[in-house]
C-alpha cells in the first residue's frame, strides 16, 4: 500500500517537501546540540527536564487518544465510527514516533541508550514506559495497516487483529498512566506527587487528544475526497467535552486539597504558576490563558446547538487544545520542579535551539501522519467507504 | 555428509549461539587464573555516613574551603550560571531543611549548612536509574557509574535534594587542565554526577576528602558499628537529617 | 532462461561491485600492513597478561575491571602468577604505558577505533586547551 503515499497531487509534494525541509534545517541544529551537549537549551541543574520531556508527555496523550474511537468501535460495536477507527490508530503511529523523538533528543548520551535494554531495570518506570510506548507503536502498526489492508482487497479483518485491537484498547490506558508513574512516584515534587495525576493525565488525553485528531481529520476532509461520518464526529465532540469537563474537575480537587489544607507544599507550586512568588511571575500569564481558554472550551462545547455546529467546532477545538498544552506542555514540567528543592525558584524558558528542534520532531510526526493519513484515504476512496457525495463535494 | 540446506542451517544457528555465549562471557574466568579481591588497606563499613557539626563549619568561606577540597580532587569544573557542577556546597538553613521558623534566634538564621549527596538507605534516585548506571553498594554508598549513564536527567528529578548534577557541556572547558588529580577521571558532557563519598579514597585506606579538609566539623564512619565515631558523636548531640519525612532515609547529619 | 531489463541489471552489478571493490584497488600494489611500533614501557617487560592476551582482549579485561572496581568494590586483581594490581586505568595501565599517543593510539588509529575512554580518563602526558 506503501505506493499510495509516493502518487500525489502537486500540493501534496509540496507539503512534503516543506516538511522534509523543515526536518533537514533544524536537524543541523539537533547536530550542534550533539557536538555541544544540551547547554544549548534552557534547561538548568533545577529544571532539568523541559520543553522535550513536556511535549513528550503531551504527546503520549495524543497517543492514547485514539482510543476513544477504538474503544466504542471494537468493545460497543459503535458503526459510526468504523471509517475513523483507522486514522486514530495512525495517528497514534505518528504520535508514538514523536514521543520516542522528544525522548532521543532529551537524553545527554543518545549513543548509549540501547543500554536501557541491555541493563534491563525493572524498578525504573522509565523501563517500563520504553516498553509500553514500543509496544503501543508495534500494536497500532499491526493492527492499523493489516485492516486497511483487508478493507483494500474487501476481505473481513482477521480473527488475530481483533485480539490485537481489544489488547490496544486496554494498553492505551497503560501508556498515560505509565507516564504519569514516571512523575507521581518521586519524593518532593509535590505538584507531581498526587494519586490523581494519571487520572488528570488520561482525562486530558481524552479530551486534547479527540480534538487534534478531530482537527486534523477536518483538515483532511478539505484536501481529499473522504467525508467523515457527521454523526461520528459529533459522537466524538460529546466525548471530548466530557472528557474534558473530568480534566477541569480532577484539576480543581488538585486546587481543593492544596488551598484548604494550606500546606505549603502543595501550594507553592499552583501559587507560582498562577501568581508568582519570590518576584517570578514566569509563568502567570500563561497558566490564566490556559484557564481562561480552558473554560471558554466548555462554554463552546457544552450547549449541544454549538457543540454541533461544524463551522464553529473547529475554533472551540482549537481553543481547548492550546488550553491542555499549556497546561501539560508547559505548566506540568516548570511548575514540578519549581519550587526547587531548596525552596528557591529556578525559571525555565525554551532557547531557539531548543524549539527549532521541537520542531523538527513535530515535522517528522506531521510527515509520517501525512504520509499514513494519505494511504488511508485513498483506500477509502478506493473502496468507496466515507466519500463526498456530489454536493457535499461541490459545499467544500 | 547429506548436506541439505536445514543442516546448514543448523550448524550456522549453533555456531552464532556459541559466538553470543562466547562474546558474554568473562575474560578474566575464561581461564587466565586470576583472581579478584579487595585491597588490604581499603577502610570498610556496613553503612558509611557522615555527621556534620554545623557549629564548625558554619559559615560560606568555611564550607567553600570543604568545596574545594573535594572538587580539586575529584576534577569538579566550576561553571558560570544554572548549568553548574557541585558536590558539596553552602545554603542557608531554611533551603536544607523544610522546616522554617519565623523567629530564629541570630545565629542560626545567619548559619551555613554544607548540602552534598546524602546517600540515602533507600535513595528515590536510584530506584528510578533506568540502566543501573546509579546504584547502591552493599557500604550504603550511591554510586555513579559514568561509563553507562544515558543522561536522562530521571534521578535529578527523583532526588528530593537536589544532590546532582548534569554535564550539560563539555567539563573540560571549566576545568584547570594543568591542575587536574590524575588519579580519577574527569567526567564527559551528557551524564550526571554528584559526591560519591570518595569511594575511590576510601579504597585507598583515606577518609574522604571534605572530612580531611574540615578539620574535625565532619565527621565519618560506620553507622552500623556503636564503637564508631560518628555514632559517638550522634550520641552525644541532637542531630537532624534532610526531609526526614520522604522516607529516604538519609545519611548524612547535622549538628544544629 | 532469459533475462528481463537485463542491460540495467548487468550495469547495475558492475557499478556495485565497482563501489564493492574500490577499497582493494585503491589499497593495490601499497605495502602490506605492518604492526606498528609501540613505544613500550623501560622498566616494566611484564603486563597483567601475557601480551597475546592483552592486545586481543584488554578492552574485555578493562570493561570487567571497571565493574568489579565500581559496583563490587573489588579494586585488585591477581594474575595467574600471583602478582597483585589495583584495577584502575589511570592508576595501574598509565603507570607504566606512559604515553598515550605513543601506545594507545597506534593501533587504535590503524584499526580506525576512538573508544571513549579518553573522553574522562585523563592521558598520562596531560591535557591541552
Amino acid at each position: 500500500m506503501l505506493e499510495k503515499a509516493l502518487k500525489g497531487s502537486p500540493k501534496y509534494y509540496m507539503w512534503i517537501g516543506f516538511l522534509l525541509l523543515i526536518i533537514l534545517g533544524a536537524s543541523g541544529v539537533y547536530l550542534m546540540q550533539l557536538m555541544q551537549g544540551l547547554t544549548i537549551t534552557g534547561m538548568s541543574r533545577d529544571v532539568s527536564w523541559g520543553f522535550y520531556i513536556a511535549q513528550f508527555t503531551y504527546l503520549v496523550g495524543l497517543a492514547a487518544s485514539g482510543v476513544m474511537i477504538v474503544l466504542p468501535y471494537y468493545f460497543h460495536h459503535y458503526k459510526k465510527f468504523k471509517d475513523l477507527v483507522i486514522f486514530g490508530e495512525f495517528m497514534a503511529i505518528g504520535a508514538v514516533v514523536m514521543c520516542l523523538g522528544f525522548i532521543v533528543v532529551d537524553i545527554g548520551q543518545p549513543q548509549r541508550m540501547l543500554n536501557v535494554l541491555l541493563y534491563p531495570t525493572p524498578n525504573s518506570i522509565l523501563f517500563w514506559d520504553m516498553v509500553v510506548l514500543n509496544g503501543y507503536l508495534i500494536l497500532n502498526v499491526l493492527v492499523g495497516w493489516t485492516c486497511l489492508e483487508a478493507d483494500r482487497q474487501h476481505l473481513p479483518h482477521p480473527k488475530w487483529t481483533k485480539v490485537l485491537a481489544y489488547t490496544s484498547i486496554i494498553w492505551a490506558f497503560s501508556i498515560h498512566t505509565v507516564t504519569a508513574f514516571l512523575y507521581q512516584g518521586l519524593p518532593g515534587r509535590h505538584y507531581w506527587l498526587t494519586a490523581i495525576l494519571a487520572a488528570r493525565f488520561l482525562a486530558s488525553a481524552f479530551c486534547s487528544g479527540p480534538a487534534i485528531l478531530v482537527l486534523v481529520i477536518l483538515l483532511t476532509e478539505k484536501v481529499t475526497t473522504f467525508k467523515a461520518n457527521v454523526e461520528g464526529i459529533a459522537t466524538l465532540a460529546k466525548i471530548i467535552t466530557y472528557a474534558m469537563c473530568v480534566n477541569v474537575f480532577f484539576f480543581l480537587l488538585e486546587v481543593f486539597t492544596a488551598f484548604y489544607s494550606n500546606i505549603p507544599g502543595h501550594m507553592h507550586s499552583l501559587v507560582y504558576l498562577f501568581k508568582g512568588v519570590h518576584g517570578h511571575h514566569e509563568l502567570v500569564p500563561f497558566m490564566w490563558t490556559a484557564a481562561a481558554l480552558g473554560l471558554g472550551s466548555l462554554a463552546l462545547l457544552i450547549p449541544p446547538k454549538l457543540r454541533d455546529n461544524i463551522k464553529l467546532l473547529p475554533w472551540s477545538l482549537g481553543i481547548l487544545v492550546i488550553a491542555t498544552w499549556i497546561d501539560k506542555g508547559l505548566g506540568l514540567l516548570i511548575g514540578g520542579f519549581n519550587p526547587t528543592p531548596f525552596e528557591t525558584i529556578a525559571p525555565y524558558w525554551p532557547t531557539g535551539k531548543e524549539l527549532i528542534i521541537s520542531l523538527m520532531i513535530y515535522a517528522i510526526g506531521a510527515l509520517v501522519v501525512t504520509v499514513l493519513f494519505k494511504i488511508a484515504t485513498e483506500v477509502k476512496e478506493e473502496t468507496g467507504a466515507s466519500q463526498k457525495t456530489a454536493e457535499t463535494a461541490e459545499a467544500n | 555428509m547429506n548436506n541439505t540446506r536445514r543442516n546448514f542451517l543448523k550448524f550456522a544457528g549453533l555456531t552464532a549461539a556459541g559466538l553470543c555465549v562466547a562474546s558474554a562471557g568473562s575474560v578474566i574466568a575464561a581461564g587466565t587464573g586470576s583472581t579478584i579481591k579487595d585491597g588490604e588497606k581499603a577502610l570498610k563499613a556496613k553503612r558509611w555516613g557522615m555527621v556534620i557539626d554545623t557549629k564548625k563549619a558554619g559559615t560560606k568561606e568555611a564550607i567553600d574551603a570543604l568545596a574545594k577540597a573535594c572538587h580539586s580532587v575529584h576534577n569538579v569544573p566550576d561553571i558560570p550560571g544554572t548549568q553548574n557542577v557541585k558536590w558539596i556546597w553552602a545554603v542557608g538553613f531554611e533551603e536544607a531543611f523544610d522546616q522554617p521558623n519565623n523567629y530564629m534566634d541570630e545565629s542560626l538564621e545567619k548559619r551555613q549548612f554544607a548540602v552534598l549527596c546524602n546517600h540515602c538507605s533507600s535513595p528515590s534516585c536510584v530506584r528510578v536509574c533506568p540502566t543501573k548506571a546509579t546504584y547502591q553498594r552493599p557500604d550504603g554508598i550511591v554510586a555513579m557509574d559514568y561509563h553507562r549513564c544515558i543522561g536522562c536527567r530521571y534521578c535529578m528529578a527523583a532526588c528530593p535534594f537536589g544532590a546532582r548534577s548534569f554535564n550539560f557541556m563539555e567539563p573540560r572547558l571549566h576545568l584547570d587542565l594543568a591542575n587536574l588529580n590524575k588519579s580519577f577521571p574527569t567526567r564527559m558532557r551528557g551524564v550526571v554526577e554528584k559526591c560519591n563519598f570518595c569511594v575511590d579514597r576510601l579504597a585507598d585506606g583515606k577518609i574522604p576528602a571534605c572530612v580531611e579538609a574540615s578539620q574535625g566539623a565532619l565527621v565519618f564512619g560506620d553507622l552500623s558499628d556503636p564503637a564508631s565515631e560518628v555514632r559517638k558523636v550522634l550520641r552525644e548531640h541532637y542531630t537532624i537529617r534532610r526531609k526526614p519525612a520522604l522516607g529516604t532515609e538519609p545519611g548524612v547529619y547535622y549538628i544544629i | 532462461m532469459k533475462l528481463y531489463n537485463g542491460g540495467k541489471i548487468i550495469t547495475g552489478l558492475v557499478i556495485f561491485l565497482g563501489i564493492f571493490l574500490a577499497p582493494l584497488a585503491y589499497n593495490a600494489g601499497k605495502a602490506a600492513y605492518s604492526q606498528p611500533k609501540l613505544k613500550l614501557p623501560e622498566n616494566e617487560k611484564e603486563c597483567v597478561e601475557s601480551k597475546e592476551f592483552m592486545r586481543t582482549k584488554h578492552m574485555q579485561l578493562l570493561n570487567e575491571w571497571r565493574d568489579y572496581a565500581l559496583r563490587d568494590g573489588q579494586r585488585f586483581y591477581v594474575n595467574s602468577k600471583g602478582k597483585e594490581f589495583e584495577m584502575s586505568l589511570q592508576k595501574t595501565c598509565m603507570k607504566c604505558h606512559t604515553n598515550k599517543a605513543e601506545f594507545c593510539d597506534k593501533c587504535h588509529n590503524d584499526a580506525s577505533v576512538t573508544p571513549y575512554c579518553w573522553d574522562c580518563h585523563i592521558q598520562p602526558e596531560g591535557l591541552k586547551k
